[in-house]
């Protein structure tokens, strides 16, 4: 693969990243697979499917409560996880990274106990118009529970929030502040260090959603003085079932425990019983151990390739993929916003996205089409859904061409 | 007397017996969703929807003098072609007919996989509805 890409200006050795992941190197529908549905789930480098494998051949055992060697050697390695997301998204300390199943389960975490500790009737909770579902229902879920209010954040028709807006909206009334940093169905990146620092001025919290940023962009929950961040392992390269609840230190020990169970109790008795610290307070019951561990080797992987490497080079290509697309006759770009992750999402008038994606998949090219669990911000675009190409970083520009020729054969039959 | 449900599956398998590629099979398809008669305005409303999860569809059906049809349309061309065929094969039949029919013929032209539940298309609830539509008027046909 690559003869084209080597003439791209990026220090990445793309064979080589290639060669990471084996499951691109296979024929769909008789043609070589182009996978561009990396905003759904990436696919997993050889270094995390070792990790996996290597775990359950060598270490398997449960951790924290045993004192053999091979449980002692389960707990650190898993514990190795948590130092390494906490450089990763440039938190302070340890205790403040809690393992979830993904980025969904983190915000449920929160609602559900933060949320239900502090929300009272009247209260206002803000979420931006561009919000994942997984962002969205459980604040609705938690605030109908507290007679409290779901308050939308609007964006422009370019897919960017209205920062004068959002301002206009704080007040003493909110409590909470939920805003995706980059749009699934957009690529929009947000201002986050901004949104957060306005909310603190009227005292809410705010919550980061970083499942479509923490594999493109530098994370650094503490610079942004962010009071929770989450993601998902397996959109960061990682395992499927793991994920990342950030939370202030502070935050986290106020709030009650989530799910009550082994791991997360101090003491038990007939009466009663009482908390685990931080973080096992939150991680209830055995952990997912194996992917824990797994999720380590997918941020070392991104680490060692460097984040703004990856940046430049997905950037190139979506820069590309514009230019390419751009000419085919009656496409329309959904999500225009200044600053992006490597996502395009379109739409043609004539054509149902539903088609489209068919008409791909039979020339082995793996597109997302829909709403992307945002049916409010396809609600205030007047859209159904969209095609949406993502890239990450073992894509190239061939395949983009194989893209382009795919949706020019697409508006030969449609049309 | 009608063609049989039976004898419609044999001649569209034949009509596609003779499309070696898969693009072929498919501009056919779009071909049948281009023709299909709209379904008037009344009829795409809440009550007609059948759920999909990316491509609307709306059927509606009608029992006249023992026989049932079938009248539908979405807003994404293959699914529409395919209900093209699904209408074509089972409307203006017995309801008896068309609840104890097997339609084989998906298979045979190699379509099976827009019925099955992971493609997120609609077209197998718009075969249960169109069946289960069928077993309602059956019911009534007993009843009266
Ligand atoms: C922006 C955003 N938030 C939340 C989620 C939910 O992530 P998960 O399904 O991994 O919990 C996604 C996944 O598609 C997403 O893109």
């Amino acid at each position: 693969m690559g003869t084209t890409t080597q003439t791209l200006e990026h220090n990445l050795d793309l064979a080589a990243i290639r060669r990471q992941f084996p499951i691109l190197n296979q024929q769909v529908n008789d043609k070589p697979l182009v996978y561009f549905d990396n905003a759904a789930t990436t696919q997993k480098p050889l270094v995390v499917i070792d990790a996996l494998k290597n775990y359950y051949q060598k270490d398997n055992a449960n951790i924290h409560r045993g004192i053999h060697t091979l449980a002692e050697r389960a707990t650190a390695d898993f514990e190795k996880t948590r130092d390494t997301v906490k450089e990763f998204i440039g938190a302070v300390h340890r205790e403040e990274i809690i393992f979830t199943k993904g980025t969904t389960e983190g915000i449920n975490l929160v609602a559900q106990t933060w949320g239900r500790a502090n929300l009272k009737e009247g209260d206002e909770i803000l979420v931006s118009g561009m919000e994942h579902h997984s962002n969205m229902v459980p604040w609705q879920m938690i605030a109908q529970e507290k007679k409290a209010k779901v308050i939308i954040i609007p964006i422009n028709d370019a897919g960017e929030l209205l920062m004068d807006e959002y301002e206009k909206l704080l007040n003493s009334r909110t409590k909470l502040v939920a805003v995706v940093h980059a749009s699934n169905a957009l690529g929009s990146i947000n201002p986050v260090k901004h949104i957060i620092q306005q909310a603190h001025r009227h005292g809410a919290v705010v919550l980061i959603d970083g499942a479509q940023s923490t594999s493109h962009l530098d994370i650094a929950v503490s610079d942004w003085n962010a009071d929770f961040f989450v993601f998902s392992g397996h959109k960061v390269y990682g395992p499927t079932g793991v994920g990342v609840l950030y939370g202030k230190r502070e935050l986290l020990e106020s709030m009650p425990p989530y799910q009550g169970g082994g791991e997360m109790i101090g003491e038990v008795r007939y009466d009663g019983f009482t908390w685990n610290e931080l973080p096992y307070k939150f991680e209830a019951g055995t952990p997912n151990i194996a992917d824990v561990i797994a999720l380590k080797a997918a941020l070392d992987f991104i680490s060692v390739l460097g984040k703004q490497n990856i940046r430049s080079y997905e950037n190139t290509l979506l820069q590309y993929a514009y230019t390419k697309l751009e000419s085919l006759e009656g496409i329309r770009f959904i999500g225009t916003a200044k600053e992006k992750v490597s996502i395009l999402s379109f739409v043609f008038n004539d054509i149902h996205h539903q088609d489209l994606g068919i008409i791909l998949d039979k020339e082995g090219i793996a597109i997302r089409t829909g709403h992307h669990c945002t049916q409010p911000l396809m609600g205030r675009l007047c859209i159904t859904g969209t095609s949406r190409a993502s890239f990450a970083v073992y894509n190239t520009i061939e395949e983009i061409d194989r893209l382009e020729a795919g949706l020019k054969k697409a508006i030969k039959l449609f049309r | 007397m009608n063609i049989s449900i039976d004898d419609i599956q044999k001649e569209i398998i034949e009509d596609f017996s003779i499309l070696d590629e898969w693009d072929d099979k498919y501009a056919y398809i779009i071909e049948c969703g281009k023709k299909l008669k709209p379904l008037p305005q009344e009829y795409k409303n809440e009550e007609h929807l059948v759920r999909g999860c990316q491509s609307q569809v709306w059927l509606h059906a009608e029992h006249k003098d023992g026989l049932v049809y079938f009248y539908a349309e979405s807003d994404a061309i293959i699914v529409k072609g395919l209900i093209s065929l699904l209408i074509k094969v089972l409307s203006g039949h017995k309801a008896e007919d068309i609840v104890k029919s097997d339609l084989y013929f998906i298979d045979k032209i190699g379509m099976q996989s827009h019925l099955s539940m992971t493609r997120s298309n609609g077209l197998a609830s718009m075969l249960k509805t169109m069946k289960v539509k069928a077993l309602l008027f059956l019911e009534q046909e007993k009843a009266n």
